[in-house]
């Protein structure tokens, strides 16, 4: 018996000193990569060199992208935007799919892929993080058919300097059931101070991310609390969405992340009204479900994508040839299409069936002005303040689960 | 063919014989990868597991700060969510434990005691047959099931999703855990001493609670272990069924992957394994450990 307890505490010392170890050499690695991001209190990126030139093709090229975003033919044989660049550039592609952008960001730090499609919640972490490269847009010939007003934006680029390339953009929308919510909803308030009328059938979108949206609605009601930015609140405007969202928690069934899954309670009508993308309400249609989805009239969050380049990328010009390729003409209205969003390319819109890009609303900037696009909260406020510091992340996701209860 | 030698028969035996005269290297040869396992990646990971917690991340939630702290213990203690979500979690934990020993007794008692072998060998494959199936298509299954419109809901009984979904869930799901043992140890108790009980001239009543009970007690301990730990750190089912409702599996999850918060996962983590620590030292003390 003695020797056994003696035998158990000699592995655990082992165990000790092995992460021991590790911390020591982990806190040099650190500090390289962390004193960039925090120079003076303001946000400067890590330094991260950028490629200068774009040489001969590697073997393989490694992309992490939302579902829809990297299709090879394999779910449906008629879509397929992989294949021609396999073909043109002999860069073997190798597609991982993630489901939220906190995904994203965790599997980008593991460095095995080399490009990503991130949404703007991801991609300041991910700038600042010196996950990924600053992007050279000289060299990417197809840049210059992007629709200007997604250049040089908060989300997708520091101090003037692109980090990725837009690849397309959308607004969540308000998706209601048009059997059960009458009259139609043109307002947030459906979701916040009207939800008692469908308690227990008010979705959500189950992320920190969805404060924000809060945080739009109480721009429009609460004007005194001086919200400009949804995704930059002080701590009395954080706590004033957290408020409105615990009030909207007692009305909420259940909160989504997986689409299929709003898809099947929106068809049952478990959930009746609550936030929701424009693929998902084309889905639930076609599924039959008595669905409507509008942008409200007070705006909206919505995503923008860049596609973004790893760091330590060992294929920088299968990369840079993929960031061409997606944002081609032919590539970017595929995806559009297929994912069910406004691409970023201006011919992209030649290419896409007849009237799709009105339904999107692409390129029509007073609509997209309109949404203001999902943002890493961070402690410098973006609306410019200098006053205060505003809410991190970190932040948002404590609230979040204290919203939630 | 019997007269031939075995291939390399003769070379053997000096290897085994150096076993044979080393009892220590054979103890060690026979002990050591289990015990690298237990210890090092077993009890390893939990010693990481808590040195994690003790560090925080940065603002951006992309490194880990390595600098010693109690914070992430501060804001558990501190933050209300966490105590009520912490007090939910071994509400559904104990909930799930107690319909499953009721529900699993009868069975166990009918499966051991009056159903003839070949009933039995059924049973048993009947009760063990769901856990062949994949976890997500149940627990899924059960989310068809209180769905409006869903079957319990022609029928008048779905709660709805909720809480009360998860509870059902769950225990349908870890309901063999407790099946198996308790059926294991009441067959171990003879026939015969049921049967002495009787002759004595006790009621069925002081059968099942000076007989039957004492044996059952430790089966239904060993059991609980199962359904409460499980219990404890689930967050798929209350994510299917359990509509806005959530566990510390999902705080945990949530930490680490939306926050990319690993310290504050870690401590969380922490609280169902403080919790499991504290229950088999109850346990232990009870000597069901002992009997089982």
């Amino acid at each position: 018996m003695k020797q056994t307890t003696r035998l158990a505490a000699a592995v655990a010392a082992f165990a000790l000193a092995l992460t021991g170890c590790g911390t020591s050499s982990g806190d040099d690695e650190d500090d390289g990569g962390a004193t960039g991001t925090e120079a003076q209190g303001g946000f400067t990126a890590p330094d991260v060199p950028m490629a200068d030139q774009v040489g001969d093709y590697e073997d393989s090229l490694s992309v992490l992208a939302w579902p829809g975003y990297a299709e090879d033919g394999s779910t449906d044989k008629s879509v397929d935007w992989v294949t021609p660049f396999e073909e043109e550039t002999g860069c073997q592609v190798d597609v991982k799919y993630f489901g939220t952008s906190d995904e994203a960001v965790n599997l980008m730090k593991s460095g095995q892929y080399d490009v990503v499609s991130a949404s703007g919640d991801a991609s300041l972490r991910l700038i600042a993080g010196g996950d990924v490269a600053p992007v050279n847009t000289d060299l990417i010939p197809n840049y210059a058919d992007v629709w200007p007003f997604l250049k040089d934006r908060d989300w997708n680029s520091v101090g003037g300097q692109m980090y990725g390339v837009p690849h397309g953009y959308g607004a969540n929308l308000l998706m209601y059931n048009t059997d059960v919510v009458t009259p139609a909803p043109t307002s947030w308030s459906a979701v916040f101070d009207d939800a008692s009328s469908y308690s227990g059938k008010v979705t959500a979108y189950d992320s920190p991310i969805y404060i924000a949206d809060a945080a739009l609605y109480l721009m429009e009601t609460q004007p005194d609390l001086g919200i400009e930015n949804p995704y930059s609140l002080d701590e009395e405007q954080l706590a004033a969405a957290v408020d409105l969202l615990k009030k909207q928690r007692e009305n909420v069934g259940e909160y989504w992340s997986d689409y299929l899954k709003e898809i099947q309670s929106f068809k049952t009508g478990d959930s009746v009204v609550g936030t929701t993308w424009q693929v998902i309400a084309n889905l639930a249609k076609d599924e039959k479900a008595p669905v409507e989805a509008i942008l409200p009239e007070e705006g909206a969050t919505g995503w923008s994508d860049t596609w973004m380049v790893q760091a330590s990328t060992e294929s920088p010009n299968c990369a840079y040839g993929w960031m061409n390729h997606i944002i081609s003409p032919e590539a970017n209205a595929a995806v559009a299409e297929w994912f069910g969003e406004a691409p970023a390319n201006e011919k992209a819109c030649d290419l896409t069936s007849k009237g799709f890009c009105e339904t999107y609303h692409a390129g029509d900037e007073a609509y997209a002005e309109q949404i203001q696009y999902w943002t890493t909260p961070i402690e410098e406020c973006l609306d410019g303040r200098t006053d205060v510091s505003c809410t991190t992340y970190q932040d948002w996701t404590q609230a979040w689960t204290e919203i939630k209860g | 063919m019997t007269s031939q030698p075995l291939p390399g028969g003769g070379a053997a035996s000096p290897r085994w014989g150096l076993l044979h005269r080393r009892p220590r290297l054979r103890l060690g040869l026979l002990l050591g990868p289990p015990m690298l396992w237990l210890g090092v990646l077993y009890l390893g990971s939990l010693a990481a597991l808590f040195i994690t917690s003790l560090w925080t991340v940065d603002a951006f939630g992309g490194n880990i700060e390595r600098v010693w702290n109690l914070d992430n213990y501060r804001d558990l203690f501190t933050i209300d969510v966490y105590r009520t979500i912490t007090i939910r979690t071994l509400l559904i934990a104990v909930t799930v434990t107690v319909i499953d020993a009721l529900l699993a007794f009868p069975i166990a008692l009918y499966m051991a005691k009056v159903a003839s072998p070949r009933l039995q060998r059924a049973l048993v494959i009947a009760v063990l047959t769901p856990l062949w199936a994949s976890y997500l298509v149940k627990a899924y299954a059960w989310r068809g099931m209180f769905a409006s419109g869903g079957p319990l809901d022609d029928l008048g009984l779905s709660p709805g999703y909720g809480l009360t979904a998860t509870v059902v869930t769950l225990s349908y799901l870890w309901l063999p855990y407790m099946i198996l043992p308790m059926y294991a140890g009441l067959e171990r108790l003879p026939d015969s001493l049921i049967e002495a009980s009787a002759d004595l001239g006790a009621t069925t009543r002081t059968t099942m609670r000076r007989v039957v009970l004492p044996v059952l007690l430790p089966a239904a301990v060993a059991g609980s272990i199962f359904t409460f730990s499980l219990t404890l750190g689930d967050y798929i089912a209350v994510e299917i069924v359990g509509g806005a409702n959530q566990m510390l599996g999902n705080v945990v999850y949530d930490s680490f992957l939306t926050g990319n918060n690993l310290p504050f996962a870690a401590a969380v983590a922490t609280i169902p394994v403080v919790t499991m620590l504290v229950y088999l030292g109850a346990v232990r003390r009870t000597g069901a450990l002992d009997s089982l």
